[in-house]
């Protein structure tokens, strides 16, 4: 025991010896939560359109001003033709133009009806589904105040209740899945990598024949880790909590427990790819590849999971992030309790099992 | 290694990365049970976006199956739907959208709003309200065209972005480690006793990475040309010519943290961290634009942020070098900087 006791300590110096990591270590998380907080946004403002206007009438004038009052869009300037949207649309600078035809207003009083047309830069999909929509809204609601003395005979209103995150906040959906990212990319990508290094530099043999048992050095070497990521934990949580108003609905001892395995599971991982990878840039490669990336796109933390495609589907099923991230959304946003997540808990216990099987039978006492 | 892995990928994430709505899961609470409640909950079901999951059951029941993720919505149809509708002519229907992931409540919000208000037009004009409507009201019709991508396919604008993400990954991932390497294994002193100067060391190790990474976006264009039909509007060449230049910044920036970092874990967290951040801001996922002004400038000294847009433009609207000039002058500039300041940085000692 006070073998181990000191090889954990050993491991502990070399994290704290070395500024920099520790900076990156701690920096990384803290970083990474404003930025998506901040940087990552659901709504659009201030998107720059263009105005074909044929008629400057008042009519057209007063849409105009609806719609740049309305703070979604800015007017980056009027077209004189037709033939110049090509152009403004190729440079990127606007993304919607706005026709309206001759005589608007005059057609719009004498015939009952008018004609705009908007065209948008659809090469941004979403965007441009959204700004159409929030056009033909503005001038829907210009047309309603025309209208009013106009009723409609059947009306359904409907009450929408945004369940769990009243203000739609983006906060809600990525505080969950930046967790999942910095504990996959502290707890398993550092510790494939301060084993394959250890092997690589050959320091891995020197271990091996000292006293302490090859459990002992893999224990060792990952008790630090543990560590840090639950203080990674901690700071994500507090930030979401006191930055981003993020609530804490559940169990904190609940999602302390689920958070304890989450990390057992990330590091059983990274000892899995150690065990195979014999230098650090394979390690970091299959860390980034099979574990980074998928933590990002594969969990549903930005894309939901139900929108992809069957195959990839299952794939998200064997992704330890996914069952995490709904654990943690369950738990503090939904204030759910165990009997909710039981299921989410059992496959990454299953998981955990698995991969340390795997390790402790691939794990060889010699190297070559 | 290096060349099936990013295919893998780009395969699988292009699919992944979707924001097309499909299978919303929704339980409808209908306790009115009238032939009108039956014909809105029919509506929903017919909608392709909508698929049910249970029905028959109380609002308490409901709202517990929200809990455990089994429904994305409800709907709750209220007693005396159907007489209030014919009645006094309005009635008020409950939604509650699982609200966590805020993009998709905004997207499943509009979706059911859109077959409540045609259900409202239909009872309309089938009840002979009509007359109401017309006489001297006045209408704007509104004619909208999508540019560049009317099908709005989310696939065009998502594989010109991963490629960028592939081709820096790739180049800053080898170049970054590459270095430190040498520095690790002591290698690096029997390079910096040869009379091999600063820059000829730099740039020797930079040239095979460049040339691997344009390989790899060629042959991930070719992927994308393919396998999902991007559209090449404009010129290759253009976008070659702007690549090869963003490729020199960002092995740049690799070599940049090679020469801050003494082994290669403490270079890949600092990948890491640098990588997920570009990425993150250079507007792949959501428009630069709508970004904080602090944020915006912050893109100004971001290469992806330069070269998510640029390939964007070139492919999918097909933009000419004059459209592009501001982009290619601030790139240029941040390749140069970005390699003095490695080359600035790179002691000949160990």
């Amino acid at each position: 025991m006070k073998e181990f006791l000191g090889f954990v300590k050993k491991e502990f110096y070399h994290i704290f010896r070395d500024p920099r990591t520790l900076v990156v270590l701690f920096g990384l998380p803290v970083a990474q939560i404003l930025i998506f907080g901040f940087v990552i946004r659901n709504e659009m403002e201030d998107v720059r359109i263009a105005i074909l206007d044929k008629s400057k009438d008042a009519v057209t004038l007063e849409i105009t001003d609806k719609l740049l009052a309305s703070g979604f869009f800015s007017l980056d300037h009027y077209l004189n033709s037709q033939y110049e949207v090509e152009k403004y649309f190729r440079a990127g600078k606007i993304r919607e133009v706005i026709i309206f035809e001759e005589n608007f207003s005059e057609k719009l009083e004498k015939e009952g009806k008018a004609d705009m047309q908007l065209l948008a830069d659809a090469s941004d999909p979403n965007s441009a589904k959204m700004i159409v929509n929030y056009t033909r809204g503005i001038v829907a609601n210009y047309l309603n105040d025309l209208n009013r003395e106009l009723k409609m005979p059947i009306v359904i209103e409907s009450r929408v209740r945004m369940m769990y995150n009243a203000d739609l906040k983006s906060a809600f959906m990525f505080v969950p899945g930046t967790m999942a990212l910095i504990l996959t990319l502290v707890s398993a990508i550092m510790t494939s990598i301060t084993i394959t290094r250890e092997k690589e530099m050959g320091t891995m043999e020197a271990l091996l024949v000292s006293p302490l048992r090859p459990f002992q050095i893999i224990a060792g070497k990952v008790t630090p880790y543990i560590l840090l990521s639950c203080i990674n934990a901690g700071i994500i949580i507090l930030l979401g909590y006191f930055v981003f108003g993020l609530p804490i609905r559940g169990s904190m001892i609940l999602l302390f427990a689920e958070t304890i395995l989450f990390i057992t599971l990330a590091l059983s991982l990274g000892i899995m790819i150690s065990t195979v990878s014999n230098s650090q840039l394979v390690a970091m490669f299959i860390s980034a590849f099979a574990l980074l990336l998928p933590a990002l796109l594969l969990s549903g933390f930005i894309f939901p999971v139900e929108n992809m495609p069957k195959v990839l589907q299952w794939l998200c099923h064997i992704m330890p992030p996914k069952y995490f991230i709904t654990i943690i959304r369950s738990v503090m946003l939904k204030g759910t309790g165990i009997l909710e997540v039981w299921k989410e808990t059992a496959v990454l216990a299953g998981m955990l099992v698995f991969f340390l099987g795997i390790s402790a039978a691939r794990f060889k006492v010699r190297l070559q | 290694m290096i060349f099936v892995l990013p295919f893998v990928q780009l395969l699988i994430l292009v699919n992944a990365a979707t924001m097309d709505m499909r299978n919303i899961k929704m339980i409808i609470v209908d306790k009115d049970l009238s032939s009108l409640s039956r014909r809105l909950s029919d509506k929903f079901l017919q909608s392709p976006f909508f698929s049910l999951e249970k029905t028959g059951i109380s609002t308490d029941e409901a709202e517990k199956e929200m809990l455990v993720n089994a429904t994305d919505m409800i709907l709750v149809i209220p007693g005396g739907f159907e007489e209030q509708i014919y009645g006094e002519g309005r009635a008020v229907l409950q939604v509650q959208v699982d609200a966590i992931n805020g993009m998709t409540a905004g997207l499943i919000n509009a979706y059911s709003s859109q077959i409540i208000s045609s259900f409202n037009r239909e009872l309309i004009s089938g009840d002979g309200g009509n007359a109401y409507m017309t006489g001297d009201s006045q209408t704007i019709n509104i004619g909208y065209s999508f540019w560049y991508n009317s099908e709005l396919k989310f696939k065009y604008y998502m594989v010109p972005g991963i490629l960028v993400i592939l081709v820096t990954v790739i180049s800053m991932f080898l170049s970054s480690l590459n270095l430190v390497r040498e520095k690790e294994m002591g290698t690096i002193e029997q390079i910096n006793v040869t009379p091999i100067r600063k820059y000829q060391f730099i740039i020797g190790k930079l040239v095979p990475f460049w040339i691997i990474a344009l390989f790899e976006l060629a042959f991930g264009l070719l992927i994308g040309k393919i396998l999902f039909n991007i559209p090449v509007e404009g010129s290759l060449l253009l976008l070659f010519a702007f690549a090869s230049v963003f490729l020199v910044a960002v092995l740049g920036v690799g070599m940049l943290i090679s020469t801050l970092s003494h082994t290669q874990q403490q270079a890949q967290f600092l990948n890491f961290f640098v990588l997920i951040t570009f990425v993150m801001m250079s507007g792949i996922f959501t428009p630069a634009e709508s970004m904080p002004h602090w944020a915006q400038q912050v893109n100004y000294v971001n290469p992806l942020a330069y070269f998510m847009r640029v390939i964007r433009m070139i492919l999918l609207k097909g933009s000419a070098f004059s459209d592009i000039s501001g982009d290619f002058i601030a790139i240029s500039t941040m390749a140069v900087v970005l390699i003095s300041l490695a080359t600035w940085r790179y002691r000949k000692i160990a």
